[in-house]
């Protein structure tokens, strides 16, 4: 029949609207209640898929990536980062300068002085966060970034880049929980290592003390 | 050339019937005398089956450390044979740098058209026999030719990434305010080289001849009117990107078409071998934006290739198959979605199309982290594995959701009369010309060949799961509708197997992630069969942490080969349909 197509393709509208209804009055509280929320797109709902941002926004997966961020500890307001260079050398487009702190003498101190990112060419693709050492530098997900001048505003330096390793813990749960488990481990280890260290020094002492004492004794009986 | 060749070495293959034509051997590589190519280059189409041009490309050797000796450009041929599948024949054909021509082979394999006129265009090597060789992604006026290795391109800082400049002294201006832009402290500033007798004031632009494709204009019987040309584009002529069409009209009907490309140029190649290895995956993902994962797949196991001794673990296979198939949903989706809105039905259908997409790309966005810029594959396995219940959410998707909405496609969009009446014998390509034109993918499937890479030549596990190859008969635009909607199918097919064979264990080989790493000197060539064609990845080693040739083979820069003669002949209204079939993405078309 002709026009069929037409009226089937209405259809597909029409059904849409339908279910948009139905997944909405389905869902509790419905999705308009209270403050527009985050939402997640549903696998089982049939409606629009449509999120209205900005009132709504949608929850971000864990792994989300979208600039770098730096990460001081909590406590002790250190970076984390030691300026080793890895992320710098790693990046793609080449979007990281760090600056070396150094000493009077122009040793280096493991501690950047100057971090900068430019963040208008990073292409977010998360290799600084995915091949530092340190877990120094993380990508976060905040992405409401939006300015109104590339220069100088989109070239983010240290303070603008670093975020305390709670803020860091808050949107990345597992990794957290496993970053910690691992340091914890270390930290185990380094402890064993250090008292090993300190039993095997403490033996040797021992050792020499008793083969001077017996030379000593050597020395007095010939 | 020839007067320094040495005599005839009938050791080497095929010598016995094109005699002199091999002049050495590398491995696998034939290297041929360039006077005797297209001579052998004939005998091999047609008496030893290799009928498929697959990728032509150049090599500039200048500062090759293991190639002094040779001359400075090659051209890289690789054939197969669409009835055994299997591997290349590998071609090697050199020129000196005074004299820098290779015969042109398009009239033995039109798929050569393009690529020659790419190799012209970055390399600056002639091919003599070519009927219309000019630059195709830079324009006319274009001083120089960027591949080569003693080009500089525009913001130049230094030869190969990481940049020293960056650490420990790496001190960004922004405080000092002087030079904002990083670009204008290069020490090569814009870098804009003009040719030595250039004078602004007289200087014209250049004249260009369109040739419309090879010897298409065809006499039409009937009514015969004035033949004017006229330009579809460069606006978005059909929302594919930046694209325009040089249409030669009859009345409305085409006599002849060519493309024109290169409007979101940025000399990838160019980018990725100054790129370390690892540095080029993000790269890759923006090559066809909407397929990164395949884009991913075909250049991380090109490295591993070349790598040599690259064990990945079985999960991260799994895995990597996973992400490809959906991939292949993702796009056969848009491609029907756009092909629609060409076709006039303006989104409406594009979006109900798109839907599924979007709990795809909630999949890939937890996995990678990024919707669509990826960057999850990684040498030896993929960046992390997937989170918990993400497998679930998989099957899902895969059992109930998919199959559902490509039934629904189906049902409402194959039989509707009004893309009955624009696609049915619409564009017609034959099995013959689609193989000739070098087209792959759906496009080639669409015109009745049952190649596809992943059955031809395994890759990854793919001799693992069960499916089929799809083919329609039609060789029009309804044919390769119809590929699209059953490919699907297919995919959820192996989606279905591999998800439910998924072992546990690491993503990863066990030790540190290198950063940089060195590659063991040699080349290759790996290609996947990418949602819209043959995607091939070409990369030359020279034992450094940079590749030294990295080239891609885009199957929709080769398929538009093919539009031209599918477009002649047919109303301009068609022109659109026929582009929407072929489904081009230009970040890979312009690279
Ligand atoms: S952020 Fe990490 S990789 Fe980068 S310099 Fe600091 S410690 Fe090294
Ligand atoms: S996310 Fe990628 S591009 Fe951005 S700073 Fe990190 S490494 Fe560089």
């Amino acid at each position: 029949m002709f026009g069929k197509g037409i009226l089937r393709g209405l259809g597909i509208t029409a059904r849409h609207l339908l279910e948009t209804y139905i997944d909405d009055v389905k869902r509790i509280p419905s999705r308009y209640a209270y403050d527009r929320r985050l939402i997640k797109q549903p696998v089982e709902e049939r409606g629009i898929f449509t999120i209205q941002y900005p009132e709504e926004k949608r929850v971000l997966p864990e792994n989300f990536r979208y600039i770098p961020m730096l990460i001081f500890d909590d406590t002790t307001g250190e970076d984390r980062c030691t300026s080793c260079g890895i992320c710098a050398k790693v990046c793609p487009p080449q979007c990281i300068w760090i600056l070396r702190e150094e000493d009077e003498k122009g040793k280096p101190i493991p501690r950047p002085a100057e971090f900068y990112i430019d963040i208008s060419i990073c292409m977010g693709c998360g290799f600084c966060a995915e091949f530092c050492p340190f877990d120094a530098i993380k990508m976060n997900h905040d992405y409401e970034i939006a300015v109104y001048r590339r220069f100088p505003d989109l070239v983010l330096n240290k303070d603008e880049l670093s975020v305390p390793a709670s803020y860091y813990a808050q949107l990345y749960p597992t990794a957290w929980a496993e970053e910690e488990k691992r340091r914890e481990e270390e930290r185990k280890k380094k402890e064993a290592r250090a008292k090993a260290a300190a039993a095997r020094k403490a033996l040797a002492a021992k050792k020499k003390a008793a083969s001077q004492k017996a030379e000593a004794q050597d020395g007095e009986t010939s | 050339m020839s007067e320094t060749m040495p005599a005839v070495d009938s050791t080497l293959p095929y010598n016995d019937v094109v005699p002199g034509a091999v002049i050495g051997q590398d491995g696998e590589t034939l290297i041929v005398a360039r006077e005797k190519w297209p001579e052998l280059a004939r005998y091999l189409r047609d008496k030893e089956g290799y009928d498929y041009l697959s990728s032509v490309t150049g090599v500039d050797n200048l500062t090759h450390p293991k190639r002094k000796d040779v001359e400075r450009f090659e051209v890289v041929y690789h054939l197969y044979s669409i009835q055994r599948g299997g591997g290349p024949l590998v071609i090697k054909v050199r020129a000196p740098e005074e004299d820098p021509e290779v015969p042109s082979v398009v009239s033995i394999w039109p798929g050569a058209d393009f690529q020659e006129r790419e190799i012209w265009d970055l390399f600056g090597i002639r091919f003599p026999g070519h009927p219309n060789l000019r630059r195709i992604l830079l324009w006319e006026g274009f001083h120089g030719h960027p591949l080569r290795k003693d080009w500089k391109e525009a913001y130049y800082e230094e030869e190969k990434k990481p940049f020293g400049s960056r650490w420990p002294k790496g001190d960004y201006p922004r405080e000092k305010m002087r030079l904002p832009w990083q670009e204008e402290r290069a020490i090569w500033q814009d870098n804009v080289v003009y040719p030595t007798d250039f004078a602004p004031d007289t200087w014209q632009p250049p004249e260009i001849t369109y040739h419309f494709g090879l010897d298409l204009y065809r006499e039409l019987e009937g009514l015969k009117t004035d033949r004017i040309i006229v330009n579809m584009g460069p606006q978005h002529p059909s929302t594919h990107g930046v694209f325009r069409m040089v249409i030669a009209l009859e009345g409305e009907t085409i006599v002849g078409l060519e493309p024109e490309m290169g409007y979101l140029h940025r000399n990838h190649e160019k980018i990725g071998e100054r790129n370390t290895y690892l540095m080029n995956i993000p790269y890759t993902d923006r090559l066809d934006y909407i397929c990164s994962m395949s884009n991913n797949l075909g250049y991380v196991l090109a490295v591993e290739k070349l790598l040599g001794d690259v064990e990945v673990p079985e999960r991260a296979h799994y895995l990597r198959v996973i992400m490809a198939e959906f991939t292949r949903i993702v796009n056969h989706m848009w491609a029907i979605g756009f092909l629609l809105n060409d076709l006039g039905a303006f989104f409406t259908p594009a979006l109900y199309a798109i839907e599924e997409r979007e709990l795809i790309l909630d999949l890939f966005e937890a996995a990678s982290g990024a919707r669509m810029m990826c960057n999850y594959m990684r040498p030896g396995g993929v960046a992390r594995d997937v989170p918990e219940g993400w497998l679930d959410q998989a099957r899902k998707l895969v059992n109930e959701r998919l199959p559902r909405a490509i039934d629904e496609l189906d049902r409402y969009l194959s039989e509707n009369e009004i893309l009955l009446a624009r696609t049915k014998g619409v564009g017609y390509l034959s099995p013959e010309d689609a193989i000739a034109y070098s087209t792959s993918g759906p496009v080639l499937r669409g015109s009745g060949v049952p190649y596809d890479v992943r059955k031809a030549e395994p890759y990854s596990i793919y001799d693992r799961f069960d499916f089929d190859v799809v083919t329609e008969e039609g060789g029009d635009v309804y044919a390769r509708y119809m590929v699209r909607i059953r490919e699907m199918r297919e995919s959820v097919r192996i989606l279905k197997q591999a998800l439910r064979d998924i072992p546990e264990g690491p993503v990863m080989p066990p030790g540190k992630q290198k950063y940089s790493f060195r590659v063991p000197p040699g080349e290759v060539y790996q290609r996947i069969e990418a949602p819209k064609g043959e995607l091939g990845f070409y990369l030359v080693s020279d034992g450094s942490p940079n590749p030294y040739r990295y080239h891609v083979r885009a199957p929709s820069f080769i398929n538009l080969t093919a539009l031209g003669p599918m477009c002649v002949g047919y109303k301009v209204a068609d022109a659109v349909a026929v582009l929407g079939s072929i489904d081009i993405v230009l970040g890979e078309t312009d690279r």
